[in-house]
């Protein structure tokens, strides 16, 4: 088959647009940051995992070492069973203390690692004992809501003129 | 005066019946065209020549078109971006914004639209003036089928086309959005890029984008041959029929993107 000018031009867009779908995928995409190499497997149980999600990252001193591989429900304990993977490269002891934080105020929320004191390391399929739940906020507000509500309440009952006086204002402001 | 009334009704009644079953009758008569176009399309691949052709008339000459609109949709994109973040103290997010607007919507629907205009209207205005010359009842004549020689090899050069330009719009779009965000607004280069590695996700973000352009590379490839094949042979038949193929490509490819977000959200 003899060859045209338009199987070059054709050539080139062609290549083109591999080479736009390779960038996106290597520059824009996370194809190259979410790579570990080899890992092994760690559970943890915790009472409440917030919204952890499955591949949230795992870090230890900010680094991340590790993305979470697989959350399950323990239908005797009624705990939440994170399984995450490690890279092969970091070994952690065994009394390893594993947190669930939220990344800012409001961000996704990612499993921290602190690392104990023990000189036996965490091998594959063992368990972290030592864990803390994911703060919710919802439940933070509520308690502080309900500690505020118990204060007034101590006010109540021993009423003095200022607590008058905020009534007053309170009721000038209602909309009615 | 109660028999006018009655007459009028059922004048307008019967013509919004006569429309819906023209309307009904175009869709199978499209649909038909489709199901035949990829049971000729043997042709298309056998003779890649004929594929080729197309594809350099309608992707490599629609390069241009995209890559500077690209660009410019990119730029504003970061514009308008950071004009809004930076009140939240996040302009640094400004990568994300730019690449997931791109990628998930932008690259695919306003690719699709751009060669709705550019590549669509030539295929349905060379088909109707095929059949006004009256080429395609030649082809006929000599045993040459029209679907497998005229359409097959343009439905695929579409379809082959669309992702790729599409994946280009939303590589030179970051890289517009790149351009405005860092050198001249002045986000710091490397929180631009590796927030935009973190919140990027290949699976569900770049190839759910790819899936999209190839779905309108079909669309609009298809209905753009249809109302070519179907245009009345005169020439006010075939440019009402090239207006026909920028409206109802546009509107398709925006109803269709509403319906492939939520399937693709939803999983």
């Amino acid at each position: 088959m003899e060859r045209t000018k338009i199987d070059l031009w054709v050539g080139i867009f062609v290549a083109l647009g591999a080479a736009a779908l390779l960038g996106l995928a290597m520059k824009v995409g996370n194809l190259t940051s979410n790579k570990i190499g080899d890992t092994y497997h760690v559970s943890a149980a915790f009472e409440n995992i917030g919204g952890l999600k499955p591949n949230a990252p795992v870090k230890s001193a900010g680094v991340v070492v590790g993305r979470v591989a697989e959350i399950g429900f323990d239908a005797k304990t009624y705990e939440a069973i994170v399984t995450i993977k490690i890279d092969k490269r970091y070994e952690f002891p065994k009394d390893t203390f594993a947190n669930i934080y939220t990344a800012g105020l409001l961000g996704e929320q990612y499993v921290g690692l602190e690392a104990g004191g023990d000189e036996d390391v965490l091998k594959s399929g063992d368990k972290i004992t030592q864990t803390q739940d994911a703060i919710v906020l919802e439940k933070m507000i509520s308690q502080f809501l309900y500690s505020k509500a118990s204060e007034a309440e101590a006010d109540k009952s021993a009423p003095s003129a200022e607590s008058t006086k905020d009534k007053s204002t309170e009721l000038g402001d209602a909309p009615f | 005066m109660i028999n006018i009334i009655i007459n009028k009704i059922s004048r307008l009644l019967s013509g919004i019946g006569h429309r819906m079953i023209a309307r009904i009758w175009r869709l199978g008569a499209g649909a038909r065209l489709f199901i035949l176009a990829i049971i000729y399309s043997g042709e298309s691949f056998k003779r890649f020549h004929l594929t080729l052709r197309e594809i350099y008339f309608t992707g490599v000459m629609s390069l241009l078109i995209i890559i500077v609109s690209a660009f410019f949709v990119g730029m504003v994109l970061a514009l308008q971006g950071y004009n809004t973040l930076q009140k939240y103290g996040s302009s640094e997010a400004i990568g994300v914004l730019v690449a997931l607007a791109l990628v998930r919507e932008l690259g695919p629907v306003v690719t699709a639209l751009l060669f709705a205009g550019r590549a669509g209207t030539a295929i349905t205005a060379e088909i109707g003036l095929m059949k006004t010359t009256e080429q395609l009842s030649a082809m006929e004549m000599m045993a040459v089928n029209p679907i497998a020689r005229v359409v097959a090899p343009r439905f695929w050069a579409g379809v082959i086309s669309m992702p790729i330009l599409a994946a280009l719009f939303s590589m030179v779009g970051v890289l517009g959005g790149y351009l405005v965000a860092v050198p001249l607004i002045g986000v710091d280069e490397g929180a631009f890029w590796s927030q935009m590695q973190a919140n990027v996700d290949v699976r569900a973000d770049i190839i759910n984008g790819v899936i999209k352009s190839v779905v309108f590379g079909v669309a609009c490839t298809m209905i753009a041959l249809f109302e070519g094949f179907d245009a009345p042979p005169t020439a006010e038949g075939v440019s009402h029929a090239t207006t026909r193929t920028v409206v109802i490509s546009s509107l398709t490819v925006l109803g269709l993107d509403f319906v492939l977000t939520s399937f693709m959200l939803v999983v």
